[in-house]
């Protein structure tokens, strides 16, 4: 049933959600540490002990992959509610610390992909599993 | 008639928001294919679009959530809200190759480092250059480079004044909005082609929507494991920004 796999999702979003601002309060910060990271970690674990035990049937697979293809719809969604007038108006102060800080990321970003020893094979390496996603591009 | 309509479409947020997304993300398509011959990316040029919109609705609002403001498009406001954001991240999780992820697992945690320090060094010394020289305000404000949450949440925590923390989360702004639509452009700069790549740039790029945006206007398949270390970059900017990196800032500048 699809709804198996929406829960599935769900159940990992709220408790990596939750993991993370357990380890916030311990760490005495004001917000969720990474939970948005464990919850993916807790779903990759969950699907590969299903896949292990024979337990992930298509239709659950769908009931998670329909919001991964979703993804871009909501990002551009995310993108419609950015606070442009507050961007644009911050002044030379934030524009240049934040063209500088981007500037600054960029390069060390290609000269530490630039050490990566790209194998043939590698390029695949992203394979797209999602076929929702895949029947689009 | 007219009203009715505006009536059905306030009463269904989210629906709207969905036909709203839909179009646009049409719209984009065709601009890629016909004006680009599909050089572009159909969602880089949706997500600007998106961006524009916001513009528009900042402006006619003068609210702080774009178009989300304006109550015939509030919908988009929980379409692309934080939840159902988070959810449709962990969701592309599902297609992550685990031995490509732990693979670079330990150049994603140092990008992630690096991509902590490295802005706020710079932010941090711009805000110096301006004559923001004391140690609070340089931290709030070198914070809000590293991204627009880690920026209040610092300065909160140290006890900013209300200029600067406006100033700290306009430069998150800025640097969310320059991934968004400026790694597209850089992607063959970046390098940005492989599952290690995209876990390097989630760690330096920062900002959970900078980098979710930006790397879905250049490679779906590489936003699982860009979205995999960005989403520990706030927290980790939120635990290091008004402990370590202020108590350095004050050691240095006193």
């Amino acid at each position: 049933m699809i709804i198996y796999g929406t829960a599935l999702l769900a159940a990992c979003h709220l408790l990596g959600i939750f993991i993370g601002d357990l380890l916030g309060q311990l760490l005495g910060v004001k917000t969720n540490v990474g939970g948005v990271g464990i919850a993916m970690l807790l779903l990759m674990a969950a699907r590969l002990y299903m896949l292990q035990h024979n337990k992930l049937p298509k239709l659950t697979e769908l009931g998670v992959e329909y919001w991964g293809a979703m993804y871009i719809p909501v990002v551009v969604a995310m993108a419609a509610q950015q606070d442009m007038v507050s961007a644009l108006r911050g002044g030379p102060v934030a524009v240049l610390s934040a063209v500088a800080a981007v500037a600054v990321c960029a390069v060390v970003i290609a000269l530490i992909n630039r050490a990566e020893v790209v194998s043939p094979e590698s390029p695949d390496a992203a394979q797209l599993h999602n076929p929702l996603v895949a029947a689009g591009e | 008639m007219l009203d009715i309509l505006e009536k059905a479409a306030l009463h269904n947020g989210l629906v709207t928001a969905f036909a709203v997304v839909g179009l646009i993300v049409l719209l984009a398509g065709q601009i890629s294919k016909h004006l680009t011959f599909g050089r572009v990316h159909g969602s880089a040029i949706a997500i600007v679009i998106g961006l524009a919109l916001a513009y528009w609705g900042g402006t006619q609002t003068g609210g702080h959530k774009g178009l989300a403001d304006m109550s015939l498009f509030g919908g988009i406001g929980l379409m692309g809200g934080a939840m159902l954001r988070d959810f449709a991240i962990v969701a592309t999780a599902f297609e992550v190759q685990p031995l490509e992820a732990r693979k670079a697992g330990l150049i994603g945690v140092v990008a992630l480092l690096l991509g902590t320090v490295l802005p706020f060094i710079v932010g941090a010394a711009i805000a110096w250059g301006f004559g923001y020289s004391d140690a609070v305000s340089m931290t709030t404000i070198g914070a809000g480079a590293v991204t627009y949450i880690v920026g209040p949440v610092t300065g909160a925590a140290i006890g900013a004044s209300p200029d600067v923390m406006a100033l700290s989360i306009a430069t998150g702004l800025v640097k969310a909005i320059i991934v968004m639509v400026g790694t597209p452009v850089a992607a063959r700069f970046l390098r940005l082609r492989t599952p290690r790549s995209a876990m390097v740039f989630g760690g330096l790029a920062g900002t959970v929507s900078g980098v979710s945006a930006g790397l879905a206007a250049t490679d779906r398949k590489l936003v699982p494991y860009g979205a995999l270390v960005a989403t520990f970059h706030t927290g980790l900017g939120c635990l290091l920004g008004p402990s370590l990196l202020f108590f350095a800032t004050k050691a240095l500048v006193g």
